[in-house]
């Protein structure tokens, strides 16, 4: 029985007119998760987010609360209680629900959600099958050897992104823990670090990089592979080598010189790994490849997650089901198979006959046939705002946001917890409040105690 | 309020080694969650009545040492998914969720298991304080038991800088205000100093007690013998809790000899000893021994020294380590899959799974020294039966090795099985003691109670919390010991014969100390400069807990 007591922090009554600050609260946008934001809040607006970077204050300044019903069921506002029961009673109903998205919710929404998959044996899946999901199978092949984003800031003296582009995806990453900081070990910050960055298009962030190292697309797995042969000490076919990678056999050899010297590597990757020709086999050679160097240095990798609480979705559904994501509950116990319960092809294979999407918007991003089968089905979905997602849903309601509005518990890339401080009250409910709503409903329904 | 509302158990044989009673049949009242006299006005009747007539009734289980939540045991249970579907299923049913076996279970599973073997508090004991937070949260999804952590400050950066600069009083504050900040129980040191070493060196780590790590130059004896004293003078309820440098090394007894004496006299528990008692040298198998008898002399001749075991038993599982250069030593012993973490400032973390084999010299010789400490040491008040979940083996284990206590017989059976060596390397196929139901009543609850310093829980006296089991007594001690008949936890019946009734959620155990709270400016400017997330975001609020119980100190 889950006490729901999680909400930490509410946020304090605005005063009209004044200005209120919001001290180390912490933005959610992307996995950096940076929780040193001054927020300053007038009339329930945000007009200042101090230290936030590019994509941060466009995520606190231009919030502002959908001005719709907190509820629509098939498009028609309704009450938040008659929301409740119709979402119970589809849940309820079929035979197949599926639950899916909750990336951008706090843990004790998420811990809900997991809840409700429970009582009605339905599936539960987040957006990593759609990300890192391939990370999260590569490591249950081979492990991982990893640290905390302190770890990298104090001691990380050769910082290699593949298949990731910060500079645009987490802006203050090179700032606040990569590349910038004068770090414990390193006094100099970044004049004491090298910064490699391998991909197959010169993004953003290849300005920021000592070595660029341009690989032909879809050959991530070649070149991955290139990199263990060398560490092992394994004579390669130069032109072998440069055929299937685009990059001379020097290169590689000259970077894994550069690894093997160096005190404390790490390799931050990112989707242009996990989601290209190859997916989790890419992960399992990058992987695989940070534990061999482990032979010669200390080294470390770290996939670089895109949404606020995507690794606290990982979590949550990993210390409840024993499973990181793509969860079926149809026989009363936990069963995991990815490529099977995850939702794009529960979907796609038009076996989901009813669901419940949160913080997510498959209408706006899954393949054609997907998209399709959810349009058929009736489904409730909880976001923010209006989206694809909202419109084709039997039930939508609009949710305040995590971190503005409401309090709660994220986890940063690194799996480090840390507590949201809002800044003002949303009118909307919290997709927690609406869940434990539904989980109630759908227990007395079930007849569970 | 109208009358009180009574539960008794009638007429159990007792055993509640703190209070004296031995097997001696008695009723027990119960009032509002706790243990109480019964009433002197013979017209209350109690509201329910327990018939334990021919049953055994003792406290709940206590396990102190155990990896049930937070950081590393999550990590664990993704990193498994090939053990759970061939593991027991647990179903979902009207009163409780699913969940997932295998070595590290899911949260409800674990309460739900611990429940059911009897079990009604755990202690997970290695958090890093930077996932405090996350251990609390799978806390409030682990039904049944109380809980509590410890936490990793054997390789704390401020932990080592105090003792640098020689600044016992900072120290002392700054254990103090870590305990509260991150709600923990207990200062644990895991391999201290050899984790920071491992951070900054390939395959880095101490090699015994008087190692420098380098950076801070400070060495394991003085963290050990810093950490221990200021527990002592914080008065924590427990005392330091000690994973020692070179774990699972052949030869290691003398670094578990000199931990014990860098104690200096302060009250200090060394856990899972039975990977730490090793004779034998230079990881040559041939050598490899059991140093048991030299070190419980040791431990029988100093009254501050408590143990829990650590108990291998033969099977898979998964080795999970604050210890990041254990990790690394044993993922490439077995050269399956490998995790390892660094946390900035405090810890680290290795996991692998791994089997014990009871026909390989090195497990079976791990299997009988853990044996030969529950035997060997003389005073049951200090040896605490564990298997250092799911290090040795599960915590659903403890049944097989109290039969294996109490029945000398089918201890002669089991070595039977195992490596021949065995015998000559070990003293366990001699070992002649049998322990009784009132040791066994010491060893799971009574002693790690009085250990811990809970005064309320661990006895059946009145005050006591009403966390009670109840067994039906069978010949077969493993038979009797893994399926309760009735299991009470703060007066309600939360289990009978294996069926779940009542999962409530328990209390969360954690302490309170004094401490010089003009330090915190200096611990804040350290933290400001190297921790990766804010000051003001760090500690865990009581929000987190579903039920806070400050442990009084000492």
């Amino acid at each position: 029985m889950t006490s729901a007591s999680t909400q930490c922090y509410a946020p304090t009554a605005n005063v009209p007119g004044e200005l209120k600050i919001v001290q180390d609260a912490t933005c959610t946008f992307c996995g950096c998760v940076c929780d040193d934001i001054d927020l300053t809040v007038k009339d329930n607006h945000i007009i200042e987010a101090k230290r936030a970077c590019v994509l941060g204050k466009a995520w606190f300044l231009n919030h502002h609360t959908d001005d719709r019903p907190s509820c629509l069921i098939d498009g028609k506002p309704a009450t938040l209680e008659a929301g409740y029961d119709r979402a119970a009673q589809i849940l309820t109903t079929g035979k197949y629900p599926i639950i899916y998205g909750l990336s951008d919710s706090p843990c004790e929404a998420q811990r809900v959600a997991v809840s409700i998959a429970d009582w009605i044996k339905g599936t539960i899946d987040t957006t990593t099958s759609v990300c890192h999901g391939p990370s999260g199978m590569a490591f249950q092949g081979v492990g991982e050897v990893t640290c905390s984003l302190g770890e990298v800031a104090n001691r990380g003296d050769m910082i290699i992104f593949w298949g990731s582009n910060p500079a645009e995806s987490h802006p203050r990453h090179f700032t606040k823990y990569s590349l910038m900081p004068k770090g414990m070990f390193l006094p100099n910050g970044r004049k004491d670090r090298t910064c490699v960055i391998v991909d197959v298009r010169r993004t953003k962030s290849a300005k920021a990089a000592d070595i660029f190292i341009q690989i032909k697309p879809r050959k991530d797995f070649e070149a991955l592979w290139t990199l263990r042969a060398l560490a092992k000490g394994i004579e390669l076919d130069p032109e072998l080598v440069e055929r299937e990678t685009g990059v001379a056999l020097s290169v590689f050899q000259d970077l894994m010189a550069k690894m093997k010297a160096c005190k404390f590597g790490v390799i931050f990757f990112g989707m242009g790994l996990t989601m290209t020709r190859g997916k989790h086999c890419n992960s399992e050679a990058l992987l695989a490849l940070t534990r061999d160097m482990n032979a010669f240095t200390r080294f470390t990798a770290k996939p670089n997650r895109g949404h606020g609480n995507v690794t606290g979705a990982d979590n949550v559904v990993a210390w409840r089901t024993g499973y990181p994501f793509g969860v079926n509950h149809s026989r009363g116990y936990a069963r995991f198979n990815p490529g099977e319960y995850t939702t794009s092809d529960t979907l796609a294979n038009g076996e989901a006959d009813s669901g419940m999407t949160i913080a997510c918007d498959p209408m706006a991003n899954f393949s054609q046939p997907a998209r399709e089968h959810l349009a058929s089905i009736p489904y409730i979905a909880l976001d923010t705002k209006e989206t694809p997602t909202t419109r084709a849903a039997a039930v939508a309601f609009t949710v305040a946001t995590y971190g503005i509005n409401t309090g709660g518990t994220v986890y940063r890339m690194d799996d480090v917890p840390i507590p949201l401080r809002p800044a003002f009250e949303s009118p909307h409910p919290s997709d927690f409040d609406v869940l434990t709503n539904i989980e109630e409903r759908v227990k007395k329904i079930l007849g569970i105690t | 309020m109208t009358s009180p509302d009574y539960i008794k158990i009638s007429q159990g044989t007792v055993y509640d080694p703190t209070n004296g009673v031995d097997g001696e049949v008695r009723d027990i009242w119960i009032l509002d969650g706790r243990i109480v006299d019964a009433p002197t006005d013979a017209a209350v009747r109690p509201s329910r009545v327990i018939d334990a007539t021919g049953l055994v009734v003792m406290p709940g289980g206590i396990d102190m040492h155990c990896h049930i939540a937070g950081p590393k045991v999550n990590v664990a249970r993704k990193m498994r998914p090939e053990e759970k579907r061939k593991a027991e299923l647990i179903h979902s049913t009207k009163l409780t969720h699913s969940g997932t076996m295998g070595s590290v279970p899911s949260t409800f599973a674990t309460g739900y298991k611990y429940a059911g073997l009897g079990y009604t508090t755990a202690f997970d004991a290695a958090i890093p304080p930077l996932g405090a937070r996350h251990a609390h949260e799978e806390f409030d999804d682990t039904p049944c038991i109380d809980k509590g952590i410890y936490l990793l400050m054997g390789n704390n950066h401020y932990v080592m800088q105090c003792l640098q600069k020689n600044e016992p009083e900072k120290l002392k504050a700054f254990i103090g205000w870590l305990l509260t900040a991150a709600k923990g129980y207990a200062p644990k040191l895991v391999n201290p100093g050899g984790v920071e070493v491992w951070k900054s060196h390939q395959a880095g780590n101490v090699s015994g007690l008087d190692s420098l790590v380098d950076h801070f130059q400070v060495t394991p004896r003085q963290i050990i013998g810093g950490v221990a004293k200021a527990a002592t003078e914080l008065r924590l309820p427990h005392s330091v809790h000690i994973h020692c440098n070179n774990l699972g090394m052949p030869g290691n007894w003398e670094t578990t000899l000199e931990t014990m004496r860098a104690l200096e006299g302060h009250r200090g528990h060394i856990t899972h000893i039975q990977f730490h008692s090793y004779g034998g040298g230079n990881g040559d198998e041939n050598t490899f021994n059991s140093k048991t008898i030299p070190l419980a002399e040791y431990v029988n001749s100093h009254p501050n020294i408590t143990v829990d075991v650590g108990q291998v038993l033969f099977g898979e599982t998964t080795s999970m380590t604050g210890d990041g250069p254990l990790g690394y030593f044993l993922s490439n012993v077995y050269g399956g899959k490998w995790f390892s973490s660094d946390t900035e400032m405090e810890s680290g973390c290795g996991i692998t799974p791994i089997k014990y084999r009871n026909k390989s010299l090195v497990h079976a010789l791990q299997w009988a020294i853990g044996l030969e400490w529950y035997l060997l040491v003389n005073d049951p008040w200090r040896v605490v039966m564990s298997t250092d979940h799911p290090n040795g083996g599960s915590f659903l284990a403890y049944p097989q090795i109290i039969r294996l206590l109490m029945d000398r017989t089918y201890r002669q059976d089991v070595i039977k099985t195992c490596h021949p060596q065995v015998r000559e390397r070990s003293t366990l196929g001699d070992l002649d003691r049998e322990y009784t139901l009132n040791e066994i009543a010491i060893i799971t609850r009574a002693g790690p109670a009085r250990i811990l310093g809970l005064k309320d829980k661990g006895h059946l006296g009145a005050g006591a919390d009403a966390d009670i089991t109840i067994y039906t007594p069978h010949d077969n001690k493993e038979t009797m010991f893994e399926l309760p008949r009735m299991v009470i936890k703060s007066g309600r019946v939360i289990v009978e014969q294996g069926e779940i009734r009542d999962p409530l959620n328990g209390k969360t155990l954690h302490v309170q100390p004094d401490y010089d709270h003009e330090v915190e400016a200096d611990i804040q400017t350290w933290f400001e400069k190297y921790y990766s997330i804010r000051w003001r975001n760090y500690p865990v609020d009581l929000s987190y807990l579903n039920e806070s119980c400050v442990v009084p100190l000492k």
